[in-house]
């Protein structure tokens, strides 16, 4: 059996993931997918049995992992699970389309209907890029002028992406919010991210605690998980001020750094195990 | 034993580092990249991009 790992950046997750590959006794192999060309029509990956993508960059993911499927190597997350949780508009169909509760959700193609329907949801709300991770780019929009000014910079300033308007209900969270691991269709913990500010990843510097993997949670957690396809995933979750959970996103190529000592699970350890599973044909 | 590209500070990579890990120099605390272990070589890292993340 052998295993390929993805990678660009090395982040103390690949390392923990590089030691619990090891500890396994997995034959494995780091690709730098900055350093390989990557030949279309070809067999170069064959050889793999399974791929687990770890690359910084959303474009490469998205990229690679296709690459690699068109060989008939089993990768991990698939470039579907890719292509919908690095797109939070795909994220929210997704979830919608499953039944998940999620945020309110409006999405404009032009400032002037992104202002109609700011003032249509009402103040507070969230204007987030379609792509883009670590709480960044988000804009919390208390107003009409700072509706009307974000609005503008985004148009202007930003690529074409940017002039998608994706526009989210602010939700008055506890001071915190709930990361839950889902790997294999198994909710292995939870953490809460506590923050004073609105934005509540650990990127941003919300200190993790653990979290109890209620009925309810785990619940929402795999079918979050379920609606985007499965696979090595965190889910990010609200409680709402009427104590309703909603899925915020869900994100395909976990940071778990700060949530192994909180919670005492072996997050690289499960997420091996289920590298090896899909490489055996398991799934 | 390398040095940092910026400050010029001499630098031991630890046991376990890994090519393309970003370490910060103990200096002048700039972010660097590990471009070589053998034998060990740091460039600036690159800037954050807007699709990096999880």
């Amino acid at each position: 059996m052998k295993i390929g790992v993805l990678t660009s950046r090395i982040r103390v997750e690949e390392k923990l993931l590089f030691q619990a590959l090891e500890k396994a006794g997995l034959d494995y192999e780091r690709i730098d997918v900055e350093s390989i060309p990557f030949l279309l029509n070809s067999k170069a990956f064959a050889s793999f049995d399974a791929v687990l993508i770890r690359c910084v960059s959303h474009t490469q993911a998205f990229y690679a992992s296709r690459v690699l499927e068109s060989q008939g190597v089993k990768v991990i997350n698939s470039h579907h699970v890719i292509n919908v949780c690095g797109d939070k508009l795909l994220t929210s169909l997704a979830l919608l389309e499953h039944g998940v509760p999620t945020l309110h959700t409006i999405v404009a193609f032009s400032p002037e209907t992104a202002l109609q329907s700011i003032e249509t949801m009402g103040y507070p709300v969230v204007l987030k890029p379609l792509h883009g991770s670590w709480g960044r780019l988000l804009a919390k929009v208390n107003d009409r002028d700072s509706a009307e000014a974000i609005l503008e910079h985004k148009k202007t300033l930003g690529g074409y992406a940017h002039s998608v308007f994706y526009i989210q209900e602010y939700v008055e969270k506890p001071g915190r919010d709930i990361r839950a691991f889902v790997v294999g269709g198994e909710t292995i913990a939870a953490i809460y991210r506590n923050s004073s500010h609105w934005i509540t990843n650990t990127a941003r510097g919300a200190k993790a605690s653990f979290c109890p993997i209620t009925p309810e949670l785990d619940h929402i957690a795999k079918a979050a998980a379920e609606a985007v396809g499965g696979g090595i995933l965190a889910v990010d979750i609200f409680e709402t001020p009427e104590g309703r959970l909603v899925v915020s996103e869900v994100n395909h190529t976990p940071e778990f750094r700060n949530s192994i000592e909180p919670t005492g699970v072996d997050i690289p350890a499960k997420m091996v195990d289920y590298v090896k599973k899909a490489a055996g044909g398991e799934i | 034993m390398t040095e940092c590209p910026e400050c010029g500070a001499t630098i031991n990579l630890p046991p376990g580092t890994e090519v393309g890990e970003i370490i910060t120099c103990p200096d002048c605390g700039v972010e660097l990249e590990v471009v070589s272990l053998n034998p060990p070589s740091l460039e600036l890292a690159p800037q954050v991009e807007e699709d990096w993340g999880e």
